[in-house]
């Protein structure tokens, strides 16, 4: 069986139909018992399982999808991967994930083509370029890359944005991360279950979690759609529906779901080579390797579990798109689609112990969970093997709500809420 | 566009509504010793229900704060109530 | 041989002749032919490139089940990409290019690539491109990928309309179902709308000889006024594009080529979908040859455009609804091919030129194919219906459990005419449906798996048979990773011609049955729609309206340089010429006599009832009850969390009436808190609140002249210090108005704030620029006043403060520690974070002599270059021509801030010196402000 992936297989199972191909995962039973049971097969459950066995030698692990893996937020982001947050703490964080995604490839022996083409957060009027300014400075300050840039420096970056005289919101400059930039979602997804499952690991796929099994007060299990697991540790990384085995468990969360939409255009030969965002219109996007543009912006205002949005937010994104780059007004939507976010207070995520035994949380991303799964994999495989925080994952505790010590990167932008 | 029902206007679009969190929040009486769990509780929990919710929803245009009864799963809206009428 | 135009028949114009042009050559059509039935109909077959391997493409469609001709095209001054041929109506003049190919679709030099497919297959690049690096391959593989090229200007006048519409019924599709079911509700009373996307309705109606005695276009002539007659309403050229939550239903209406569709939002108490069914293809060796077409579209080219698509077609049909589309064909010397257990394979290059069946050749010029009829019900799933599989028909069809949404027609698997048009009648009564007639069944082939040569199953994507198996192989089994990983119906027809053949194979490959495997998420928009459609009126000024001043004339007139302030159009400064120097100017004649300033943004909102004080009290985190009336005091509104939200002063009217002032770019949220509170956690029959800051424009007057301007004006009111001292305000009136007069100051001069009603206010205004010019007073910009208001050490919300900032940081730290009533933000203020010993507080910065003011932005740092930390920023940094050197106000942690203490500042990389010092740099003892 041909195992690994390389140009030279490639070639080699080409000649002969490619009948040698090993499977990516095993499809295997679930055991009775595990050390670590995570419910969750998206991005950052498949992360964790991969980091348990590889970092930590943890191998008797199961992840445990209600559907197919990656099927989830995962397979429904915008793929844009970056690291240009305000606060020491989030820039740790991002920032270990976008040195993990720098090497993911040819760690999972799996192209997730992580693509650094860089990003651009625009910024339309003095104030904001001051705002732009305080930014890069914490970011070059707490070790990731930033640049001030003035408006030739973005029109020579994307000259397709609108440097009109009659912009709404003419352009001043940006913060550019060149670090920043897109990675195939469902790639990451794969490589991390398959890399996992090679190293022991078992996928199990279509298998919902009906409840927590709790014996004195400590979570010793679950019940499933596909019998009773029993558990040494249990790992939620379930995005959208944390709440849901939130309220199995009796544990709080700080957390409300939404519907974040995205969006895809027909595809077309390149138009840009970086990923831009403008805060003042509300809209960002990229181009796909495919050639789609992927556009992203603002979430449906309305609590839900519905996985689709509506025309309100629809008009509102892609308004924006048009206003920051006129000419993709003729520009046709191919398809448009939504995930369910879990939002929490300080849109910084929720990483550590549930309050109740034996359960433990990787959850709270909102609308930047991509970019953080290799990060949060890996800081919540620790938390899964030792039972304590790394120290990048300590702020994020859920503890912070009662400290008060949230690390509100909306906040960082002068808008408090 | 959905449509939600203001007690006071009736249905209207889903653009004059701000949703401003889940209803049966009591704010702790702050003139007496209120714990940081207890706080945190009251600022930070949702319920966040998976299917029929109860929230405080306002109608930007009339200015209204209104309970509206929805399933958040399906979207489908079930009724609202004023709040001055709302027992709780 | 190809196709060709039949010498009568079609909805077209013959008397009309259309010039386009397709790469470059010159070709003619008429009215009512799009690109694809023109060019076929001049014999042109190959249109197009698959994406992959670049092989040559024909139609496969007749409408927006092609996935395979798509042009760039211009016409005049627009030019549009990735136009589909096959819906995109023929207009004089298109120059027309095929896409991804070059120079042109039938001889494209990437055709090579075809040579290297069996290294290609499925997924191939997730397994290479890793070694060195995928940054060295991506430029290349991303100028591959794609369709047309986008041209770079945009296209200005390229407007989307945008209106809302409702109905009681909603007909969705114009065939013999849509329009029956039309009539019938429109008779029975029903408002109803029936949508069509075809200029022309009638669906497929248009493929039979006639219908009831009468030619298609009379039954549908007949059918069309009939409905107007009942008072319906008729929208041709509208494809129903997505249903959203609540019987929500987008409609795009095309208006040409050059404009853009309008979006129609169309809410409907009920909902029929007549949307028809398209073939499925068969799969079969070589199958996307141009020429291999689907028959349903082979009888509608011949039946509405007056084309045949071949001389010679082979047909190789797998239903039993085949002899009506045969009809259509006359012309053409079809042969009926039946292949048993083989797989067929097309012959030919660029164009089909035969079949072969085991060992025998069937000459012919087109393979015509179907695997059965597929109901289309891609708005069924938008709106959540779910579907069962049809066993006799092999399709998938709605199970019509929905209680606003039906299906009738061939979109419900109902395919006999006579049938379709009972069940119609039917479902818009509401009646049961009654049973068929006919009885349809389907038996397409098995997928023929391991074969050597390829069959297609995507045919813009260029994924096969085999493509499938190596999914399955790999265990990319579910819908969703089979689609995922192949690709297979991702292309700009989202999987219309592949989905079913792809479960087809996949369920063949598991040993399940299709229904077992499922079938993946429609989603919006049916067909792929241009932007502008969602953008309609939210361009230019409309994206997001400015609040705009009563004085806005005045300032114009004066010179002003009018920018967005938050949320308004402001006068930054009054002139041309640099507009720093104009800046440091006016905050000097501030100091020096006098400026007059407009104020109105400034919030004012009151808050009235018996239970206003305490109210107030607890919004507020100062205490506010003690405030007499005719006074004014500054404070602070916090958020739960006990974060500063805005500052403002709230002055007292009497008793039970307050006015907030608060700043000019939260007035919108500060309004909504107090609702929130009032309405939930009080008693909103005892507590007013009323947003009057359009109401009272507001003229400021400021500077050691103030007083002499102010007197001028004549306002009835003892302006004194001692009548009248500093955080008071008086009522007086002005030319027979009232005329509210506070006293309070952003600049630490002087200030009277007097607002008037609305019709007032440029007079004025005006009075008192005559007062002041005499004194050497004029108006001033905010530019101006952000450095004065910096000179006397005032916070501006959301710049010197951020969203952690509490008042014990900025030095208020009584109520904190002694108020003893509840106010909003109290226990927030108690936290283990609030009550750190190293949070951040406002400050003062000065520089070294002879120093440039330091950078806004900047950062207090400590540390070596490795292990830099950061205790802060510069918030407001200006030259301050008053005192003639930089100030800087900043958020430094307390460690850092103690007056005296030097700071290390970093910018962009580069250093800089600076020393803590009080905020306030002008006038510290505030004898000029309580003058």
């Amino acid at each position: 069986m041909t195992d690994r992936y390389s140009a030279f297989n490639v070639l080699r199972e080409g000649l002969r139909g490619h009948k040698g191909w090993r499977p990516a995962w095993r499809m295997p039973e679930p055991q009775p018992e595990y050390d670590v049971v995570i419910i969750g097969g998206g991005g950052h459950g498949l992360a964790t399982a991969y980091y348990l066995a590889k970092t930590h030698g943890v191998t008797r692990v199961a992840v445990l999808e209600k559907g197919w893996l990656g099927g989830g937020n995962t397979g429904r982001n915008t793929t844009v991967i970056r690291s240009n947050y305000f606060y020491p703490e989030s820039v740790a964080l991002y920032d270990l994930s976008v040195k993990l995604y720098e090497g993911l490839s040819r760690d999972l022996n799996y192209n997730v083509m992580f693509s650094q083409r860089g990003m651009l957060v625009l910024t339309h009027s003095e104030p904001e370029q001051e705002m732009a300014a305080r930014l890069v400075n914490a970011m070059q300050i707490n070790g990731t890359d930033a640049e001030l840039y003035g408006p030739e420096d973005v029109r020579k970056k994307a000259p397709l944005l609108n440097f009109r005289e009659d912009a709404r919101f003419p352009i001043h400059g940006a913060v550019w991360q060149g670090r920043s930039g897109t990675g195939r979602h469902d790639a990451v997804a794969w490589g991390y279950a398959r890399a996992a499952d090679r190293l022991g690991v078992d996928i199990i796929q279509n298998c919902e979690v009906t409840d927590f099994l709790i014996e004195g007060g400590v979570c010793k299990g679950v019940e499933t759609t596909r019998g009773t697991i029993r558990a040494g540790r249990i790992g939620a990384a379930v995005a959208g529906h944390s709440s849901v085995l939130a309220g199995m468990a009796g544990y709080p969360l700080p957390i409300q779901s939404y519907a974040l939409q995205a969006f895809v255009s027909e595809p077309m030969k390149p138009v840009i080579d970086t990923v831009a965002f403008s805060p003042a219109c509300g809209t960002y996007f990229s181009q796909s390797d495919k050639g789609g543009l992927v556009i992203g912006g603002g979430l449906d205002r309305v609590p839900s579990y519905a996985q689709r949005g509506n025309l309100p937010v629809q008009e509102a994104v892609l308004s924006g798109l048009i206003e920051f780059a006129p000419v993709l007004s003729k520009v046709k939507l191919l398809r448009h689609w939504a995930g369910i976010v879990d939002v929490t207070p300080d849109s910084s995520p929720v990483l550590g112990p549930s309050g109740v035994k034996g359960i433990y949380l990787n959850c709270g991303w909102g609308t930047g969970g991509f970019k953080a799964i290799p990060a949060g994999g890996y800081l919540f495989a620790h938390i899964l093997a030792t039972g304590q925080h790394h120290e990048i994952s300590a702020p994020f505790d859920p503890a912070r709500f009662v400290t008060g010590r949230l690390i509100d990167e909306g906040a960082a932008s002068g808008i408090a809420h | 566009m959905q449509r939600f029902p203001c007690p006071f206007c009736g249905l209207r679009d889903e653009r004059e509504f701000h949703f401003a969190g889940p209803a049966g929040k009591v704010r702790p009486d702050t003139t007496k010793a209120v714990s940081a769990e207890d706080w945190a509780d009251y600022l930070y929990t949702q319920p966040n229900a998976k299917g029929v919710v109860r929230e405080v929803w306002v109608h930007t245009t009339c200015q209204e704060y209104f309970v509206m009864e929805r399933n958040s799963a399906t979207m489908e809206v079930l009724g609202s109530t004023a709040l001055r009428k709302d027992a709780s | 041989m190809s196709g060709s135009r039949l010498p009568s028949g079609g909805l077209i114009d013959r008397g009309r002749t259309l010039s386009f042009t397709f790469d470059g050559k010159a070709y003619t059509g008429h009215p009512g032919d799009t690109l694809a039935s023109a060019l076929l109909a001049n014999g042109v077959r190959v249109m197009g490139r698959s994406f992959k391997y670049h092989r040559p493409r024909g139609v496969w469609g007749a409408w927006f089940d092609d996935p395979n001709a798509i042009f760039n095209i211009r016409l005049g001054d627009v030019a549009r990409p990735n136009c589909p041929a096959a819906t995109t109506l023929l207009e004089d003049g298109m120059e027309a290019r095929s896409v991804n190919a070059f120079p042109n679709a039938g001889f494209d030099i990437k055709g090579g690539l075809d040579l290297f497919h069996r290294f290609l297959s499925a997924g191939f690049y997730y397994k290479m491109f890793m070694w060195p690096d995928w940054h060295l391959f991506e430029p290349a593989i991303r100028k591959m990928a794609g369709l047309g090229a986008l041209e770079g200007a945009p296209l200005d006048g390229f407007h989307a309309d945008q209106r809302h519409d409702a109905c009681d019924l909603l007909v969705v599709g114009g065939g013999a179902a849509g329009l029956q079911a039309a009539l019938s509700a429109a008779r029975a009373g029903q408002d109803v709308v029936l949508v069509d996307d075809h200029p022309e309705l009638g669906g497929s109606l248009y493929q039979l000889a006639e219908i009831d005695g009468q030619t298609p276009s009379d039954w549908v002539a007949t059918m069309h006024a009939a409905i107007i007659e009942a008072d319906g309403r008729i929208l041709t050229g509208a494809t129903a594009f997505g249903v959203y939550d609540h019987q929500m239903i987008g409609l795009a209406q095309e208006r040409g080529f050059t404009r853009a569709p309008a979006l129609i939002r169309m809410r409907a108490r009920r909902c029929i979908l007549a949307t028809g069914a398209l073939d499925r293809p068969a799969t079969f060796a070589m199958n996307d040859r141009p020429g291999v077409m689907s028959l349903n579209a082979a009888a509608e080219f011949a039946g509405r455009y007056g084309v045949l698509v071949g001389q010679t077609p082979a047909v190789l049909a797998h239903h039993s609804m085949v002899q009506a589309q045969l009809a259509a064909l006359t012309g053409s010397e079809t042969q009926m091919i039946d292949a048993g257990t083989k797989t067929p394979e097309a012959l030919g290059r660029k164009s089909v030129t035969g079949l072969r069946v085991g060992s025998q050749t069937h000459i012919c010029d087109a393979v015509l194919n179907s695997a059965g009829l597929m109901p289309i019900v891609h708005l069924w799933r938008h709106a959540g219906g779910k579907l069962t599989w049809d066993e006799a028909a092999q399709a998938f069809v709605p199970d019509n459990a929905l209680d606003w949404m039906q299906a009738v027609g061939a979109a419900n698997g109902t395919f006999d005419l006579d049938d379709a048009l009972a069940e119609a009648e039917a479902v818009a009564l509401g009646a049961d449906r009654p049973a068929r007639n006919v009885q349809y069944t389907a038996n397409p082939p098995q997928p023929a798996l391991g074969s050597k040569k390829r069959q297609w199953i995507d045919y813009q994507h260029d994924v096969t048979l085999k493509d499938i198996e190596l999914a399955a192989r790999e265990n990319y089994v579910s819908v969703e990773h089979l689609k995922r990983y192949t690709t297979l119906g991702m292309a700009s027809d989202q999987g219309k011609t592949s989905n079913v053949a792809g479960l087809s194979a996949m369920a063949r490959l598991q040993g399940k049955e299709i229904p077992e495997v499922g079938t993946t998420t429609f989603r919006p928009p049916f067909v792929p729609l241009p932007m502008e459609l969602y953008r309609g009126h939210h361009r230019g000024a409309q994206f997001h309206p400015l609040k705009r001043l009563p004085l806005e004339p005045e300032h114009r007139a004066a010179g002003a340089a009018l920018g967005e302030y938050g949320g308004w159009l402001r006068p930054g400064w009054y002139g041309t010429g640099d507009p720093h120097d104009i800046a440091q100017s006016e905050a000097l004649m501030a100091r020096h006599s006098a400026a007059i300033f407009d104020g109105s943004p400034l919030g004012k909102i009151e808050v009235m009832g018996p239970d206003a004080e305490a109210f107030v009290n607890f919004i507020y985190y100062n205490t506010i009850k003690t405030l007499k009336p005719g006074a004014i005091r500054y404070g602070f509104m916090l958020t739960e969390g006990g974060v500063v939200y805005d500052d403002g002063v709230i002055a007292r009217m009497g008793a039970n009436r307050f006015v907030i002032s608060c700043s000019s770019s939260h007035v919108d949220g500060v309004n909504a808190m107090l609702e929130a509170w009032r309405q939930d956690g009080h008693d909103p029959e005892r507590t007013l609140v009323h947003d009057t800051t359009a109401n009272w424009p507001t003229v400021t007057v400021t500077g050691p002249m103030a007083r002499q301007i102010v007197a001028a004006l004549d306002l009835g009111v003892d302006l004194s210090a001692q009548a009248f001292p500093h955080m008071q305000w008086r009522d007086g009136w002005f030319q027979g108005a009232l005329a509210r007069i506070s006293r309070v100051s952003f600049t630490g001069d002087v200030s009277f704030e007097i607002s008037v009603p609305v019709h007032k206010v440029t007079a004025l205004w005006q009075a008192a620029l005559a007062s002041g010019a005499p004194l050497g007073a004029g108006p001033m910009g905010v530019e101006a006043l952000s450095i004065l208001r910096a000179e006397k050490g005032y916070l501006i919300i959301g710049k010197d403060t951020d969203g952690e900032t509490m008042p014990h940081d900025l030095g208020f730290t009584v109520p904190r520690l002694k108020k003893s009533s509840a106010f909003v933000g109290d226990r927030g203020l108690h936290t283990e974070n609030a009550n750190r010993d190293n949070r951040r507080r406002l400050v003062g910065l000065s520089v070294p002599k002879g120093a440039d003011p330091l950078p806004t932005g900047a950062h207090v740092v400590s540390g070596p270059a490795t292990a830099r930390r950061s205790h802060g920023y510069v918030t407001s940094s200006y030259h301050s021509p008053n005192l003639d050197r930089p100030i800087a106000l900043g958020l430094v942690e307390a460690s850092q801030a103690e007056t005296g203490t030097k700071l290390e500042i970093q910018h962009l990389g580069a250093g800089y010196q600076a020393t803590v010092c009080a905020p306030c740099a002008f006038d510290p003892e505030g004898e000029r402000l309580h003058a």
